[in-house]
């Protein structure tokens, strides 16, 4: 593992390389080109707002309802769209893998990377909101860092055991757009945790993301109620999820240009 | 001498099963479901590589020569770390780049500046690297024009040059070539090979997998000859490459029949059953002269009706370099069904203007329909081409002259002194109107 690690260390400039690469291939084409960050989120946030902010009445823990589903949205997009790339990672890049040698774990790690840029820029139309909505920033805000560090380490963990078997069956590939979609249900996005009856509370230590949004959303917006154990919880099974795929992937990456 | 390269037992297996892609989780659950107490089919075992062994000092070229699917893709990609050995090891020292595509990881989108930093990083180098040889990389790459144009405008010919010149500036300790140079034009293709033989005056270690006897006589210092994944012959260039044309030699030799010959590819329905050489008044003959008229009848025996095949061969020179690559499919020509049984069909050649030398023919009958492949035949029968009154003159000329000649007269009028000119006709000569 410590010859793996390190291998991968020394070869990190390959990860910018195809960091970038997907990042400049992705907007070069596209005539809104970075706004299309925003506008996933953005569109979301209005349908949800509209939907559950003002016909179902939803609460959001005391905070606007548009910035209550934006801010736990933008998280949930980053996990979602990144998820699918870095599953896809190892056969979109089949004709790499073929010809040359590389740690392999670059190509879901360059994935996961890139899609941070969409992160950063629909953070600034958060900050936006923050400051039309009249939110002064609680000390918490310095934490909310973390939770995006979090969620990519998820997506990591998640996508290179996914990427993984994905070479091997392609019926991943079509799973992942089924999981996500299933996940933005079961996530606490356009619903506060205390929606659940506390005694059905425990079964979001299942999902990671719950925790990870939970902690990023009540941080950002200073909220008194953070569930600091679903917190807690998320954090274990994202390092968890982290080691299980990292395994895994070393394992197999031997037979991938194999059966690529 | 010090050691660059050790290779010690190397094997490696494919599993057959395997390559008819059970890639669909579906698939293994139907099998699943239909015998659930059987385990899981056996496999068959494909040994692409046995037993392999050999050291390369530092500073060597070696060629590594053998038909195709003799195992030595499959051996540079192991030492490519690309993918890895079923047993055995390998020991390679310094900073190995190994080529086995020539820009691979370009991206359509990026221009051809993006693209040198990107297949320069992914090959091994650091940005600082590609950064302080830039210019020099453009420059050799010849496409300067067109640097900050996306390579989806460039001809392959210019994606080719840019590939090859990132290549040439990786300055690695050993150096792995496949068959790279096959392409691109013959200016750049002449660059290439001076390249690589800066290459080696520079104390690097180079092995290079070619078909073309001749770039690999030229470039190395020793051979390898892998057949049916073992090493069969290491030595000497040209011992090795004289060894192993004449395997296809003796081969052809006990096999005008090709009914029994064996390492043949294809699925079988139908095969090529014998070569025969005539003259133009319909003679059969092993050796013909150059200029004369030539037909190459090929027979054929199918097991069953084949509907719509394609016929065709490759001819290539001593050294594997192509002269031409001819077929029914080529020449728009439709054949509705080849019937159960024997047939033959005939290739007239007018005049055969190929400088006198042997000449190796591989055979290829597939589905004009698809790519289905019947019968693949490497070098499956040779034909001996003599001197022929070429020119009409009595001057002697072999492979020195090329591959080639073209009917064709020099015009001496213009320089006005009488110089005295062959007549018309046996410039000519051979050529039935």
């Amino acid at each position: 593992m410590g010859a793996w690690l390190a291998e991968i260390w020394r070869s990190r400039e390959i990860l910018y390389f195809l960091a970038w690469r997907d990042i400049k291939v992705r907007y070069k084409q596209a005539a809104l080109g970075v706004a299309w960050a925003v506008l996933q989120p953005l569109l979301t946030m209005i349908t949800f707002t509209f939907l559950f902010g003002r016909i179902a009445g939803f609460s959001s823990d005391g905070a606007p309802y548009p910035l209550f589903s934006f801010s736990a949205l933008l998280l949930w997009t980053y996990f979602s769209v990144t998820l699918a790339q870095v599953g896809n990672s190892l056969i979109a890049n089949s004709s790499l893998i073929t010809k040359i040698y590389f740690p392999r774990v670059l190509l879901p790690g360059a994935a996961a990377l890139g899609g941070l840029l969409d992160l950063l820029v629909g953070s600034v139309l958060l900050i936006g909101m923050m400051i039309y909505y009249r939110i002064t920033p609680h000390w918490t805000v310095l934490l909310t860092p973390l939770f995006v560090v979090e969620t990519a380490l998820l997506v990591m963990g998640f996508g290179m055991l996914l990427a993984a078997l994905n070479v091997r069956y392609r019926d991943v590939k079509y799973t992942i757009p089924f999981l996500t979609q299933i996940g933005l249900f079961v996530t606490p996005t356009f619903w506060p945790v205390s929606y659940l009856p506390s005694k059905y509370q425990w079964l979001l230590v299942f999902n990671p993301m719950a925790g990870a949004i939970e902690g990023f959303r009540g941080c950002l917006l200073g909220s008194s109620s953070i569930n600091w154990q679903l917190v807690a919880c998320s954090w274990v099974m994202t390092l968890l999820l982290l080691l299980i795929g990292g395994l895994h992937f070393r394992n197999t990456e031997r037979v991938f240009a194999d059966i690529v | 001498m010090t050691e660059s390269i050790a290779v010690e037992n190397l094997s490696k297996s494919y599993e057959l099963g395997a390559l008819r892609q059970e890639t669909q989780l579906r698939d293994q659950l139907v099998r699943l479901l239909h015998a659930p107490f059987r385990g899981r089919r056996r496999k068959e075992i494909l040994w692409a590589l046995k037993d392999v062994s050999f050291k390369v000092d530092v500073g060597e070229v070696v060629g590594i020569i053998g038909r195709n699917g003799a195992g030595k893709s499959t051996l540079l990609k192991i030492l490519s770390k690309i993918t890895y050995p079923t047993s055995g090891r390998v020991r390679a020292h310094g900073r190995v780049a190994s080529l086995l595509e020539v820009g691979t990881g370009f991206h359509e989108e990026l221009t051809g500046r993006e693209n040198i930093f990107l297949n320069g990083s992914i090959l091994g180098m650091r940005r600082r690297e590609v950064e302080s040889k830039l210019e020099q990389i453009v420059s050799f790459s010849g496409v300067e024009r067109f640097i900050d144009t996306p390579i989806k405008r460039y001809s392959s010919g210019m994606r080719l040059r840019l590939g090859f010149a990132v290549a040439a500036h990786l300055e690695p300790d050993v150096l792995i070539v496949d068959e790279v140079l096959a392409v691109g034009d013959a200016a750049f293709q002449k660059k290439c090979i001076s390249a690589m033989q800066d290459l080696r005056g520079g104390g690097r270690t180079v092995l290079f997998v070619s078909h073309n006897m001749a770039a690999v006589e030229n470039l190395c210092s020793r051979g390898i000859w892998i057949a049916d994944g073992s090493v069969r012959l290491d030595g000497p260039t040209h011992e090795v490459i004289e060894a192993y044309m004449g395997s296809f030699a003796s081969a052809e030799a006990a096999a005008s029949d090709l009914t029994t010959v064996d390492g043949r590819r294809g699925s079988g329905e139908i095969r090529f059953s014998k070569v025969e050489f005539l003259s133009a008044d319909g003679r059969l003959q092993t050796v013909t002269r150059s200029g004369k008229g030539l037909m190459i009848r090929l027979h054929y025996r199918a097991k069953e009706p084949i509907e719509r095949p394609s016929f065709g061969f490759k001819m290539y020179t001593e050294l594997g370099t192509l002269v031409t690559d001819t077929g029914t499919w080529l020449h728009g020509l439709d054949i509705p069904l080849a019937p159960a049984g024997d047939g033959y069909l005939d290739l007239e050649i007018d005049s055969l203007n190929l400088i006198p030398g042997r000449y190796y023919l591989s055979l290829q009958l597939d589905s004009s329909m698809s790519q289905h492949l019947y019968d693949g035949l490497e070098n499956a029968v040779h034909l001996d081409i003599e001197e022929g009154p070429i020119y009409g003159s009595t001057r002697r000329i072999d492979s020195r002259h090329g591959v080639v000649f073209f009917p064709q007269r020099w015009r001496l009028e213009g320089i006005g002194s009488g110089a005295t000119q062959p007549t018309p006709a046996s410039a000519t000569q051979g050529i039935r109107r």
